[in-house]
Protein backbone atom coordinates (compact mmCIF):
# COMPACT_ATOMS: atom_id res chain seq x y z
CA UNK A 1 0.00 0.00 0.00
CA UNK A 2 2.69 2.60 1.29
CA UNK A 3 4.37 1.64 -2.00
CA UNK A 4 1.85 2.39 -4.26
CA UNK A 5 1.23 5.57 -2.45
CA UNK A 6 4.69 6.63 -3.18
CA UNK A 7 4.32 5.72 -6.94
CA UNK A 8 1.56 7.53 -7.08
CA UNK A 9 3.33 10.60 -5.69
CA UNK A 10 6.11 10.13 -7.85
CA UNK A 11 3.79 9.93 -10.91
CA UNK A 12 1.97 13.43 -9.79
CA UNK A 13 5.87 14.91 -9.26
CA UNK A 14 6.35 15.39 -12.81
CA UNK A 15 2.60 15.76 -13.51
CA UNK A 16 2.88 19.33 -12.42
CA UNK A 17 4.19 22.34 -13.67
CA UNK A 18 4.56 25.40 -12.23
CA UNK A 19 4.93 29.48 -12.98
CA UNK A 20 8.53 30.39 -11.90
CA UNK A 21 7.80 33.56 -12.01
CA UNK A 22 4.03 34.13 -9.98
CA UNK A 23 4.00 30.08 -8.96
CA UNK A 24 0.86 29.58 -10.62
CA UNK A 25 0.62 25.48 -10.46
CA UNK A 26 -0.48 23.69 -13.86
CA UNK A 27 -1.38 19.91 -11.95
CA UNK A 28 -2.13 17.57 -15.25
CA UNK A 29 -4.44 15.37 -13.11
CA UNK A 30 -6.75 18.61 -12.97
CA UNK A 31 -6.50 20.21 -15.92
CA UNK A 32 -7.85 23.83 -15.41
CA UNK A 33 -11.63 24.06 -16.00
CA UNK A 34 -11.75 27.90 -16.22
CA UNK A 35 -9.20 27.67 -18.99
CA UNK A 36 -10.92 24.68 -20.71
CA UNK A 37 -7.99 21.97 -19.98
CA UNK A 38 -9.83 19.32 -19.16
CA UNK A 39 -8.54 16.69 -16.01
CA UNK A 40 -5.99 14.59 -17.75
CA UNK A 41 -4.79 17.01 -19.98
CA UNK A 42 -1.02 16.68 -20.19
CA UNK A 43 1.24 19.83 -19.92
CA UNK A 44 3.14 18.75 -23.56
CA UNK A 45 -0.76 18.86 -24.89
CA UNK A 46 -1.41 22.52 -23.77
CA UNK A 47 -1.38 25.03 -26.94
CA UNK A 48 2.42 26.42 -28.39
CA UNK A 49 1.45 30.00 -27.56
CA UNK A 50 0.46 29.38 -24.04
CA UNK A 51 0.98 31.62 -21.65
CA UNK A 52 0.68 31.81 -17.70
CA UNK A 53 -2.95 31.84 -16.74
CA UNK A 54 -2.41 33.64 -13.81
CA UNK A 55 0.26 36.38 -14.76
CA UNK A 56 0.58 36.29 -18.71
CA UNK A 57 4.27 36.83 -18.10
CA UNK A 58 6.06 33.51 -18.65
CA UNK A 59 6.00 31.37 -21.56
CA UNK A 60 5.16 27.42 -21.84
CA UNK A 61 8.70 26.79 -22.38
CA UNK A 62 9.42 28.64 -18.97
CA UNK A 63 7.29 26.25 -16.83
CA UNK A 64 9.06 24.36 -14.31
CA UNK A 65 8.13 20.90 -12.95
CA UNK A 66 6.80 20.16 -9.57
CA UNK A 67 4.94 22.53 -7.31
CA UNK A 68 6.85 25.57 -6.44
CA UNK A 69 8.44 26.58 -3.21
CA UNK A 70 7.11 28.46 -0.19
CA UNK A 71 8.49 31.78 -1.74
CA UNK A 72 6.40 31.87 -4.40
CA UNK B 1 0.80 50.97 13.37
CA UNK B 2 1.81 47.34 12.97
CA UNK B 3 5.43 46.57 12.91
CA UNK B 4 5.82 43.11 10.50
CA UNK B 5 8.60 40.56 11.87
CA UNK B 6 10.56 37.86 11.02
CA UNK B 7 13.54 35.94 11.88
CA UNK B 8 16.42 35.29 9.74
CA UNK B 9 19.21 33.34 10.14
CA UNK B 10 21.95 35.39 8.24
CA UNK B 11 20.53 38.92 9.26
CA UNK B 12 18.85 38.22 12.43
CA UNK B 13 15.49 39.98 13.21
CA UNK B 14 14.04 42.31 10.35
CA UNK B 15 11.20 44.55 10.69
CA UNK B 16 8.91 46.45 8.48
CA UNK B 17 6.39 49.13 9.01
CA UNK B 18 4.62 50.62 6.18
CA UNK B 19 5.16 54.60 6.77
CA UNK B 20 2.24 55.05 4.28
CA UNK B 21 -0.32 52.14 6.21
CA UNK B 22 -2.80 54.88 7.12
CA UNK B 23 -2.49 57.06 4.29
CA UNK B 24 -3.54 54.32 2.22
CA UNK B 25 -7.37 55.36 3.58
CA UNK B 26 -6.90 58.53 0.76
CA UNK B 27 -7.58 55.55 -1.85
CA UNK B 28 -11.30 55.98 -0.42
CA UNK B 29 -11.72 59.39 -0.94
CA UNK B 30 -10.93 59.01 -4.54
CA UNK B 31 -14.33 57.98 -5.98
CA UNK B 32 -15.69 60.44 -3.77
CA UNK B 33 -13.80 63.66 -5.31
CA UNK B 34 -17.41 64.03 -7.28
CA UNK B 35 -19.77 64.22 -4.30
CA UNK B 36 -17.83 67.64 -3.00
CA UNK B 37 -19.43 69.74 -6.06
CA UNK B 38 -22.89 68.29 -5.41
CA UNK B 39 -22.26 68.97 -1.38
CA UNK B 40 -21.21 72.51 -2.70
CA UNK B 41 -23.85 73.39 -4.52
CA UNK B 42 -26.47 72.25 -1.82
CA UNK B 43 -24.80 74.05 1.27
CA UNK B 44 -24.41 77.58 -0.98
CA UNK B 45 -26.37 77.10 -3.72
CA UNK B 46 -24.07 77.99 -6.44
CA UNK B 47 -23.92 75.39 -9.19
CA UNK B 48 -20.22 77.48 -9.71
CA UNK B 49 -19.30 74.67 -6.91
CA UNK B 50 -20.04 71.78 -10.11
CA UNK B 51 -16.31 72.92 -11.31
CA UNK B 52 -14.51 72.16 -7.84
CA UNK B 53 -14.39 68.17 -8.43
CA UNK B 54 -12.30 68.25 -11.95
CA UNK B 55 -10.12 71.50 -9.88
CA UNK B 56 -9.19 68.94 -7.05
CA UNK B 57 -8.61 66.28 -9.41
CA UNK B 58 -6.23 68.12 -12.08
CA UNK B 59 -5.32 71.31 -9.62
CA UNK B 60 -4.67 69.21 -5.85
CA UNK B 61 -3.35 66.28 -7.99
CA UNK B 62 -0.66 67.36 -9.67
CA UNK B 63 0.27 70.13 -6.33
CA UNK B 64 0.28 67.44 -4.10
CA UNK B 65 2.54 65.49 -5.85
CA UNK B 66 4.73 68.19 -6.35
CA UNK B 67 4.37 69.07 -2.34
CA UNK B 68 4.27 65.79 -1.01
CA UNK B 69 7.53 64.60 -3.08
CA UNK B 70 7.80 60.75 -4.18
CA UNK B 71 8.76 57.68 -1.82
CA UNK B 72 11.23 55.23 -2.61
CA UNK B 73 10.69 52.86 0.51
CA UNK B 74 10.64 49.17 -0.37
CA UNK B 75 9.42 46.52 2.10
CA UNK B 76 12.02 44.04 2.86
CA UNK B 77 11.45 40.63 0.42
CA UNK B 78 11.07 38.95 3.35
CA UNK B 79 8.63 40.25 4.93
CA UNK B 80 6.67 40.64 1.29
CA UNK B 81 4.20 37.24 1.88
CA UNK B 82 3.26 39.19 5.93
CA UNK B 83 2.44 42.05 4.31
CA UNK B 84 0.50 39.98 1.33
CA UNK B 85 -1.43 37.89 4.24
CA UNK B 86 -2.28 41.70 5.91
CA UNK B 87 -6.24 41.70 5.29
CA UNK B 88 -6.33 45.52 5.61
CA UNK B 89 -5.02 46.10 2.58
CA UNK B 90 -7.09 44.17 0.76
CA UNK B 91 -10.31 46.05 2.76
CA UNK B 92 -9.71 48.66 1.02
CA UNK B 93 -9.81 47.77 -2.55
CA UNK B 94 -13.01 45.75 -1.29
CA UNK B 95 -14.53 49.11 0.15
CA UNK B 96 -14.10 51.41 -3.35
CA UNK B 97 -16.33 48.66 -5.15
CA UNK B 98 -19.27 50.27 -3.51
CA UNK B 99 -17.82 53.91 -3.49
CA UNK B 100 -17.52 53.95 -7.27
CA UNK B 101 -21.49 52.23 -7.52
CA UNK B 102 -22.43 55.23 -5.12
CA UNK B 103 -20.94 57.84 -6.59
CA UNK B 104 -22.19 56.91 -9.97
CA UNK B 105 -26.04 56.85 -8.63
CA UNK B 106 -25.60 59.70 -6.46
CA UNK B 107 -24.22 61.79 -9.37
CA UNK B 108 -27.23 60.26 -12.24
CA UNK B 109 -30.01 61.21 -9.05
CA UNK B 110 -28.54 64.91 -9.36
CA UNK B 111 -28.30 65.22 -12.89
CA UNK B 112 -31.89 63.40 -12.93
CA UNK B 113 -33.53 65.55 -10.77
CA UNK B 114 -31.92 69.16 -10.82
CA UNK B 115 -32.04 71.54 -13.13
CA UNK B 116 -28.36 72.37 -13.58
CA UNK B 117 -27.23 74.65 -15.85
CA UNK B 118 -25.84 73.32 -19.26
CA UNK B 119 -21.71 73.59 -18.24
CA UNK B 120 -22.57 72.49 -14.19
CA UNK B 121 -24.20 69.72 -16.03
CA UNK B 122 -20.78 69.26 -18.09
CA UNK B 123 -18.59 69.68 -15.25
CA UNK B 124 -20.11 67.19 -12.83
CA UNK B 125 -20.42 64.11 -15.97
CA UNK B 126 -16.93 64.80 -16.43
CA UNK B 127 -16.12 64.48 -13.52
CA UNK B 128 -17.91 61.59 -12.40
CA UNK B 129 -16.85 59.92 -15.87
CA UNK B 130 -13.00 60.51 -14.53
CA UNK B 131 -13.89 59.30 -11.07
CA UNK B 132 -14.82 56.18 -12.51
CA UNK B 133 -12.83 55.85 -14.57
CA UNK B 134 -10.86 54.97 -11.54
CA UNK B 135 -13.19 51.58 -11.00
CA UNK B 136 -10.91 50.49 -13.96
CA UNK B 137 -8.14 51.11 -11.22
CA UNK B 138 -9.59 48.78 -8.50
CA UNK B 139 -10.63 46.63 -11.36
CA UNK B 140 -6.98 46.34 -12.18
CA UNK B 141 -5.86 45.34 -8.91
CA UNK B 142 -8.80 43.25 -7.71
CA UNK B 143 -8.65 41.44 -11.41
CA UNK B 144 -5.05 40.33 -11.29
CA UNK B 145 -5.29 38.55 -7.83
CA UNK B 146 -6.28 34.50 -7.91
CA UNK B 147 -8.99 34.35 -5.56
CA UNK B 148 -12.67 33.83 -6.53
CA UNK B 149 -13.56 36.69 -4.59
CA UNK B 150 -11.46 39.18 -6.21
CA UNK B 151 -11.87 38.63 -9.77
CA UNK B 152 -15.91 38.78 -9.01
CA UNK B 153 -15.33 42.29 -7.23
CA UNK B 154 -13.34 42.98 -10.68
CA UNK B 155 -16.34 42.16 -12.85
CA UNK B 156 -19.03 44.09 -10.96
CA UNK B 157 -16.99 47.20 -10.27
CA UNK B 158 -16.04 47.05 -14.48
CA UNK B 159 -19.59 47.38 -14.85
CA UNK B 160 -19.90 51.10 -13.37
CA UNK B 161 -17.56 52.75 -16.41
CA UNK B 162 -18.82 50.17 -18.77
CA UNK B 163 -15.74 48.32 -19.95
CA UNK B 164 -16.03 44.64 -18.67
CA UNK B 165 -14.13 43.49 -20.97
CA UNK B 166 -11.38 45.31 -19.58
CA UNK B 167 -9.44 42.65 -16.61
CA UNK B 168 -9.47 39.78 -19.88
CA UNK B 169 -7.95 42.31 -22.42
CA UNK B 170 -4.79 43.51 -19.72
CA UNK B 171 -4.33 39.99 -17.58
CA UNK B 172 -4.29 37.98 -20.55
CA UNK B 173 -3.55 40.21 -23.89
CA UNK B 174 -1.93 43.59 -22.69
CA UNK B 175 0.41 41.70 -20.33
CA UNK B 176 1.01 39.39 -22.82
CA UNK B 177 2.26 41.70 -25.50
CA UNK B 178 2.70 44.98 -23.77
CA UNK B 179 5.91 47.17 -25.14
CA UNK B 180 5.61 45.65 -28.42
CA UNK B 181 3.88 46.90 -32.02
CA UNK B 182 1.35 44.37 -31.78
CA UNK B 183 -0.21 45.53 -28.25
CA UNK B 184 -2.76 48.44 -28.95
CA UNK B 185 -2.27 49.27 -25.13
CA UNK B 186 1.13 50.94 -25.58
CA UNK B 187 1.89 53.94 -26.91
CA UNK B 188 3.99 54.60 -30.02
CA UNK B 189 6.81 56.94 -30.18
CA UNK B 190 5.30 59.88 -32.56
CA UNK B 191 1.92 58.56 -31.77
CA UNK B 192 -0.59 61.64 -30.13
CA UNK B 193 -3.03 60.13 -27.54
CA UNK B 194 -5.98 60.89 -29.74
CA UNK B 195 -4.42 59.04 -32.90
CA UNK B 196 -3.46 56.21 -29.76
CA UNK B 197 -7.07 56.30 -28.39
CA UNK B 198 -8.53 55.38 -31.51
CA UNK B 199 -6.22 52.26 -32.05
CA UNK B 200 -6.45 51.34 -27.85
CA UNK B 201 -10.10 51.32 -27.77
CA UNK B 202 -11.14 48.78 -30.20
CA UNK B 203 -8.35 47.31 -30.22
CA UNK B 204 -8.51 46.21 -26.48
CA UNK B 205 -12.22 45.04 -27.15
CA UNK B 206 -11.33 43.30 -29.96
CA UNK B 207 -8.86 41.29 -28.47
CA UNK B 208 -10.73 40.41 -25.28
CA UNK B 209 -13.26 39.23 -27.49
CA UNK B 210 -10.87 37.16 -29.19
CA UNK B 211 -9.46 35.76 -26.04
CA UNK B 212 -12.62 34.95 -24.39
CA UNK B 213 -13.90 33.34 -27.55
CA UNK B 214 -11.28 30.99 -27.38
CA UNK B 215 -11.39 30.43 -23.93
CA UNK B 216 -14.93 28.97 -24.63
CA UNK B 217 -14.35 27.44 -27.51
CA UNK B 218 -12.14 25.05 -25.24
CA UNK B 219 -14.76 24.45 -22.95
CA UNK B 220 -17.23 24.35 -25.96
CA UNK B 221 -19.68 26.30 -24.15
CA UNK B 222 -21.19 28.76 -26.76
CA UNK B 223 -19.79 32.41 -27.05
CA UNK B 224 -23.15 33.84 -26.46
CA UNK B 225 -23.94 32.40 -22.99
CA UNK B 226 -23.76 33.65 -19.18
CA UNK B 227 -20.41 31.65 -19.22
CA UNK B 228 -19.00 34.68 -21.21
CA UNK B 229 -17.39 36.63 -18.50
CA UNK B 230 -17.25 40.15 -20.64
CA UNK B 231 -21.07 39.74 -21.04
CA UNK B 232 -21.27 38.90 -17.60
CA UNK B 233 -20.12 42.49 -16.20
CA UNK B 234 -22.23 43.97 -19.55
CA UNK B 235 -25.36 42.91 -18.32
CA UNK B 236 -24.78 44.46 -15.43
CA UNK B 237 -24.07 47.80 -17.23
CA UNK B 238 -26.93 47.37 -19.23
CA UNK B 239 -29.12 47.10 -16.79
CA UNK B 240 -27.80 50.21 -14.19
CA UNK B 241 -27.72 52.47 -17.28
CA UNK B 242 -31.31 51.19 -18.59
CA UNK B 243 -32.71 51.69 -15.35
CA UNK B 244 -31.39 55.13 -15.35
CA UNK B 245 -32.91 56.11 -18.17
CA UNK B 246 -36.44 54.52 -17.66
CA UNK B 247 -36.36 56.10 -14.48
CA UNK B 248 -34.64 59.83 -15.15
CA UNK B 249 -35.48 59.97 -19.19
CA UNK B 250 -33.89 61.67 -21.94
CA UNK B 251 -31.08 63.30 -19.80
CA UNK B 252 -29.52 60.07 -19.23
CA UNK B 253 -28.44 59.15 -22.47
CA UNK B 254 -26.34 62.14 -22.60
CA UNK B 255 -24.82 62.08 -19.21
CA UNK B 256 -24.26 58.19 -19.94
CA UNK B 257 -22.48 58.65 -23.05
CA UNK B 258 -20.39 61.22 -21.96
CA UNK B 259 -19.79 59.88 -18.28
CA UNK B 260 -18.81 56.32 -20.17
CA UNK B 261 -16.39 58.15 -22.70
CA UNK B 262 -14.50 60.00 -19.84
CA UNK B 263 -14.44 56.58 -18.44
CA UNK B 264 -12.56 55.08 -21.01
CA UNK B 265 -10.50 58.35 -21.19
CA UNK B 266 -9.00 57.50 -17.76
CA UNK B 267 -7.66 54.20 -19.17
CA UNK B 268 -6.42 55.85 -22.26
CA UNK B 269 -4.65 58.23 -20.67
CA UNK B 270 -2.81 56.22 -18.26
CA UNK B 271 -1.76 53.40 -21.03
CA UNK B 272 -0.40 56.00 -23.41
CA UNK B 273 1.43 56.83 -20.16
CA UNK B 274 2.57 53.38 -19.16
CA UNK B 275 5.13 51.97 -22.26
CA UNK B 276 5.09 55.27 -24.11
CA UNK B 277 8.11 54.34 -26.76
CA UNK B 278 9.33 51.12 -24.76
CA UNK B 279 10.01 48.34 -27.01
CA UNK B 280 10.90 44.27 -25.89
CA UNK B 281 13.71 43.24 -28.38
CA UNK B 282 12.69 40.11 -30.54
CA UNK B 283 14.39 37.02 -29.59
CA UNK B 284 15.99 34.41 -32.33
CA UNK B 285 12.81 32.13 -31.88
CA UNK B 286 10.50 35.10 -33.24
CA UNK B 287 9.06 35.34 -29.36
CA UNK B 288 9.83 38.74 -27.53
CA UNK B 289 12.09 38.69 -25.23
CA UNK B 290 9.60 38.21 -21.19
CA UNK B 291 8.96 41.90 -20.21
CA UNK B 292 11.75 43.91 -18.33
CA UNK B 293 11.53 46.36 -15.64
CA UNK B 294 12.93 48.90 -17.94
CA UNK B 295 9.61 47.91 -20.76
CA UNK B 296 7.23 50.55 -18.71
CA UNK B 297 7.34 54.05 -17.30
CA UNK B 298 7.09 55.26 -13.12
CA UNK B 299 6.41 57.43 -11.20
CA UNK B 300 6.95 57.16 -7.30
CA UNK B 301 5.24 60.05 -6.42
CA UNK B 302 3.00 59.64 -2.57
CA UNK B 303 -0.31 61.88 -3.08
CA UNK B 304 -1.26 59.77 -6.66
CA UNK B 305 0.72 56.69 -5.45
CA UNK B 306 -1.78 56.82 -2.77
CA UNK B 307 -5.14 57.17 -4.67
CA UNK B 308 -3.97 54.74 -7.23
CA UNK B 309 -2.99 51.59 -5.49
CA UNK B 310 0.82 51.68 -6.19
CA UNK B 311 -0.37 51.82 -10.17
CA UNK B 312 2.77 53.92 -10.79
CA UNK B 313 5.22 51.73 -9.43
CA UNK B 314 4.70 49.94 -13.28
CA UNK B 315 7.38 48.31 -13.71
CA UNK B 316 7.65 45.86 -10.75
CA UNK B 317 3.68 45.24 -11.82
CA UNK B 318 4.53 43.69 -14.98
CA UNK B 319 7.48 42.00 -13.75
CA UNK B 320 5.47 40.53 -10.84
CA UNK B 321 1.56 40.96 -11.82
CA UNK B 322 -0.20 38.92 -9.10
CA UNK B 323 2.41 40.88 -6.71
CA UNK B 324 -0.39 43.27 -4.28
CA UNK B 325 -0.49 46.39 -4.51
CA UNK B 326 1.22 46.75 -1.01
CA UNK B 327 4.50 44.90 -1.81
CA UNK B 328 5.15 46.54 -5.27
CA UNK B 329 9.02 48.05 -5.22
CA UNK B 330 10.94 50.97 -6.26
CA UNK B 331 13.74 50.38 -8.33
CA UNK B 332 16.72 52.66 -8.63
CA UNK B 333 17.93 53.51 -12.53
CA UNK B 334 14.10 52.63 -14.53
CA UNK B 335 12.16 54.86 -17.25
CA UNK B 336 10.46 57.45 -14.82
CA UNK B 337 8.10 60.17 -15.14
CA UNK B 338 8.38 63.70 -13.97
CA UNK B 339 5.21 63.88 -12.18
CA UNK B 340 2.59 61.56 -11.14
CA UNK B 341 -0.39 60.39 -13.35
CA UNK B 342 -2.27 63.48 -12.91
CA UNK B 343 0.14 65.64 -13.84
CA UNK B 344 0.99 63.79 -16.72
CA UNK B 345 -2.22 63.30 -17.90
CA UNK B 346 -2.10 66.86 -18.71
CA UNK B 347 0.71 66.55 -20.07
CA UNK B 348 -0.25 63.97 -22.77
CA UNK B 349 -3.59 65.73 -23.49
CA UNK B 350 -1.00 68.43 -25.31
CA UNK B 351 1.05 66.44 -27.57
CA UNK B 352 3.50 68.78 -28.57
CA UNK B 353 4.64 69.66 -25.01
CA UNK B 354 4.34 65.36 -24.62
CA UNK B 355 6.76 65.10 -27.49
CA UNK B 356 9.26 67.54 -26.04
CA UNK B 357 8.92 66.19 -22.44
CA UNK B 358 8.92 62.66 -22.99
CA UNK B 359 10.96 62.09 -26.36
CA UNK B 360 14.13 63.54 -24.32
CA UNK B 361 13.46 61.09 -21.43
CA UNK B 362 13.46 57.98 -23.63
CA UNK B 363 16.08 58.45 -25.86
CA UNK B 364 18.08 59.21 -22.96
CA UNK B 365 17.14 55.86 -21.09
CA UNK B 366 20.08 53.79 -21.02
CA UNK B 367 18.66 50.53 -22.90
CA UNK B 368 17.95 53.26 -25.68
CA UNK B 369 21.04 55.51 -25.62
CA UNK B 370 19.61 57.54 -28.50
CA UNK B 371 18.76 55.06 -31.17
CA UNK B 372 15.82 55.11 -32.46
CA UNK B 373 15.82 51.57 -33.79
CA UNK B 374 15.50 50.45 -30.20
CA UNK B 375 12.00 51.76 -29.65
CA UNK B 376 8.27 51.07 -30.39
CA UNK B 377 8.20 53.75 -33.18
CA UNK B 378 4.72 54.69 -34.86
CA UNK B 379 5.44 53.68 -38.88
CA UNK B 380 3.77 56.95 -40.05
CA UNK B 381 5.99 58.78 -38.41
CA UNK B 382 9.23 56.67 -38.88
CA UNK B 383 11.07 58.48 -41.74
CA UNK B 384 10.13 61.96 -39.90
CA UNK B 385 11.43 60.83 -36.47
CA UNK B 386 14.64 58.96 -38.20
CA UNK B 387 15.17 62.11 -40.07
CA UNK B 388 14.77 64.58 -36.97
CA UNK B 389 17.47 62.83 -35.10
CA UNK B 390 19.67 61.99 -38.47
CA UNK B 391 19.56 58.50 -38.13
CA UNK B 392 19.60 55.39 -40.42
CA UNK B 393 16.08 53.25 -40.01
CA UNK B 394 17.50 49.79 -39.17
Amino acid sequence: MREKDCLQNMARQVAEYHCPGCGYLYDESLGDDHEGYPPGMLFAELPDDFVCPACAVRYKEDFVSGKPDEHN
Amino acid sequence: MRTYAIDTPDNGTVTYRDNKRLFWLLSLMNPLIPFVGIAGQIVTGNALWLLAPLGLMFGMGPLLDWLFGEDENNPPEVLVPQLEKDTYYRILTFLTVPLHFIVFFGCAIWVGTQNLPWWGFLALTVAVGFADGFAINTGHELGHKRSRLETTLAKIVLAVPAYGHFWIEHNRGHHRDVATPQDPASARMGESIYKFARREIPGAFHRAWMIEHERLCRKKVPVWSFSNEILQSYVLTAVMQIGLIATFGWIMIPFLVIHNFFSWWVLTSANYIEHYGLLRNKQADGKYERCQPHHSWNANHKYSNLLLFHLQRHSDHHANPTRRYQSLRHFEDLPSLPSGYYGMYIIAYIPWLWYKLLDARLLALPHIAGDLNTINVDPDERERLFAKYGQASG
